[in-house]
């Protein structure tokens, strides 16, 4: 198990101080001068060479998306905008960094503001998180008032950090939906290129992380890229926040290890399954937009971004939802149908149809209303989506469905077969 | 997506209070110049806010004009975004979460409580004016499911019996506590926490 000292988010829990005299005594904004006196390359490199992978879903490697920004202004400034909309089924990672560590986030934003050469960091917060953006209001103003951000501060790179808050819409977690948004605009993903690094917010340079990505980077260059390389597995590194939700016997945050076992993962702080281990039926591993796994693999799988996607699956935000054999996994899978059906913007008709379409036939499957040639059908139209729009979110409505056809389609035949009161085929031994 | 559209009866006029309006122009200065339109969030929340709940037609107009926008895209922000209520809603709007973890943890008892208490239909204003509950997408507390958000605060680990007495307490005017209803702190495993044992405070 992770060890504590290793452990990056000292006050995930809340039970110390959040705001900025309980943050320093938890070493935040010790030595943040240093860190940026080693110039903007050589942190960019740095945070390479510790071989973080974005924690918002994607997994793209953070140093690389930094070394993106231009080095020489144009004449426009550069933009920092963090991902706090946090809205994927299952996942409340971020939430704990706002209302229970602020600081960590601003500190990052200074370090990670200066590596990019931005002016100003925008944080996008979901409109649900109420309390936890008044927490991260309350942290930047407390960040100003004593000179560590702002004009003149003790740092000596000036920078302002904004707090911008949402109204419930799942696509501004897509980061140039995010960026229309925070112009005042409706929520609408952009077609790429150009990116975001070359024309994003205002038109301007602009990269877009996610909370735990940039909360991580300043005790990342504190401790040294080695020593966040040296946890997980190559290619995988470091810590990560891990939300298990579900059918366990005790939910929970927790933050450990890239790579743990799955089964550790729920076993040690999650109380384990309810029911026993023998009780579980499947795991969304990663969020409701990743295919779920079969108890099979759940027994001997990593919980990293290689070991799920060799499993057909991916660790997306890693927020475990587990499903015991209470489960009744056809309506589960169909009330995510439901959730991308509410969430598509409406701007690319295979989404804006395709979603509607897939969570009616879903629906269907629940009650086994539907010809079993319609299974395939459904699999056929899950492809004709994915892939066919601006953004991702055609593919996340895609991608639990697939699964489910992929692992439990002798469940949707049974129940098409029972609702004709036909016995269930029994395969030939 | 879905078909949203303002409430047929609008009130002939509004204005931020004093307060509000300072507010604003604070607000709006946090962006960089020619910038305001980024504002139109939050000041639409705030005005949603002293209205009671919901935006009308004439809060759209007053602030298109503060913030140079044509009524068209204040429009489509006020339809897009889904926190913003386009028709009353009651003193409390109870906001019952019934995506996949919120299911798997029983949201069902919370809905079926919902509608015992409160009233049998969603975005329906019962108790002359007291109340109103709707369904919602993942509120994004999964390890604390079920929950329900009212006003600002989540209400988190819930069963049925929970939600009865929440709701009660609403209804007898006093302020339940938000948070956990299970007796933990916020997302550690129920019964103390597995990790950070040797941190000290």
């Amino acid at each position: 198990m992770l060890a504590d000292k290793d452990r990056i988010f000292q006050n995930l829990y809340g039970f110390q101080d959040w705001r900025l005299a309980g943050a320093r005594k938890r070493g935040i904004w010790d030595g943040t001068k240093a860190i940026l006196e080693k110039g903007p390359d050589a942190i960019v490199e740095e945070m390479k060479k510790s071989g973080l992978r974005g924690r918002g879903g994607a997994g793209f490697p953070t140093g690389l998306k930094w070394s993106f920004m231009p080095k020489q202004s144009d004449g426009r400034p550069s933009y920092l905008v963090v991902n706090a909309d946090e809205s994927e089924p299952g996942t409340c990672k971020d939430r704990e960094i706002l209302r229970h560590d602020p600081h960590t986030l601003i500190e990052g934003c200074l370090v990670a503001g200066f590596a990019m050469r931005a002016v100003a960091a925008f944080i996008y917060i979901r409109g649900e998180f109420i309390r936890e953006r008044e927490h991260m209001e309350e942290a930047v103003a407390e960040a100003y008032a004593a000179g560590l951000i702002g004009k003149n501060n003790v740092h000596g790179y000036d920078f302002d950090v904004i707090v911008h808050h949402g109204a419930g819409a799942y696509i501004c977690g897509e980061e140039t939906a995010l960026i229309e948004s925070l112009e005042g605009k409706k929520g609408m993903p952009r077609l790429k290129p150009p990116f975001p690094a070359n024309v994003g917010l205002y038109g301007c340079p602009t990269t877009v992380n996610n909370v735990e990505s940039i909360a991580v980077a300043p005790t990342i260059l504190r401790r040294g890229a080695a020593w966040f390389a040296a946890l997980g597995r190559p290619n995988n590194t470091g810590t990560k926040l891990f939300c298990i939700s579900g059918h366990v016997n005790k939910p929970c945050n927790v933050e450990e290890e890239m790579g743990i076992p799955l089964r550790e993962l729920i076993d040690r702080h999650a109380g384990g399954v309810r029911g026993g281990w023998d009780n579980l039926l499947a795991v969304i591993p990663g969020g409701s937009s990743v295919p779920l796994l079969p108890k099979s693999i759940c027994d001997t799988v990593l919980m990293d971004f290689d070991s799920l996607r060799d499993v057909q699956s991916g660790l997306g935000t890693a927020a475990v939802i587990v499903m015991d054999k209470s489960t009744d996994i056809v309506r589960a899978i169909a009330r995510l149908s439901y959730f991308y059906k509410h969430e598509s913007c409406g701007q690319c008709t295979p989404c804006r149809e395709g979603t509607g379409w897939m969570w009616r036939v879903m629906t269907r499957l629940v009650k086994g209303e539907a010809e079993v040639e319609e299974i395939d059908l459904l699999l056929e139209v899950t492809k004709q989506v994915e892939g066919h729009t601006i953004c991702a979110l055609g593919d996340a409505a895609a991608w639990p469905i697939q699964g489910l056809i992929r692992h439990f389609r002798p469940e949707l035949e049974r129940r098409i077969a029972q609702k004709r009161g036909a016995k269930p085929a029994i395969a030939a031994e | 997506m879905s078909t949203r559209r303002l409430a047929p009866d609008q009130p002939a006029t509004f204005a931020f209070t004093a307060e509000n309006l300072a507010w604003a122009k604070d607000r709006i200065a946090k962006y960089p110049d020619g910038r305001q339109a980024s504002a139109i969030v939050p000041l639409l929340w705030r005005a949603q806010e002293q209205q009671g709940g919901y935006v009308t037609e004439p809060m759209l107009r007053y602030l298109g004009d503060m913030l140079g926008l044509s009524y068209i895209r204040v429009y489509e922000i006020a339809t897009f975004y889904t926190m913003f209520n386009l028709a009353p809603v009651g003193r409390h709007l109870i906001q019952v979460c019934t995506t996949t973890p919120c299911m798997l943890r029983g949201s069902d008892e919370i809905l079926d409580a919902c509608k015992k208490h409160i009233g049998p239909k969603p975005q329906t204003v019962y108790g002359e004016g007291l109340w109103s509950w709707m369904e919602v997408e993942c509120l994004g507390a999964c390890v604390n499911a079920p929950v329900v958000q009212i006003g600002k605060d989540f209400y988190e680990d819930l069963d049925g019996p929970a939600t009865e007495r929440l709701l009660d307490d609403l209804k007898a005017g006093r302020a339940p506590k938000p948070g956990p209803a299970n007796g933990r702190f916020s997302s550690e495993p129920l019964g103390g926490a597995t990790t950070l044992k040797e941190v000290k405070a």
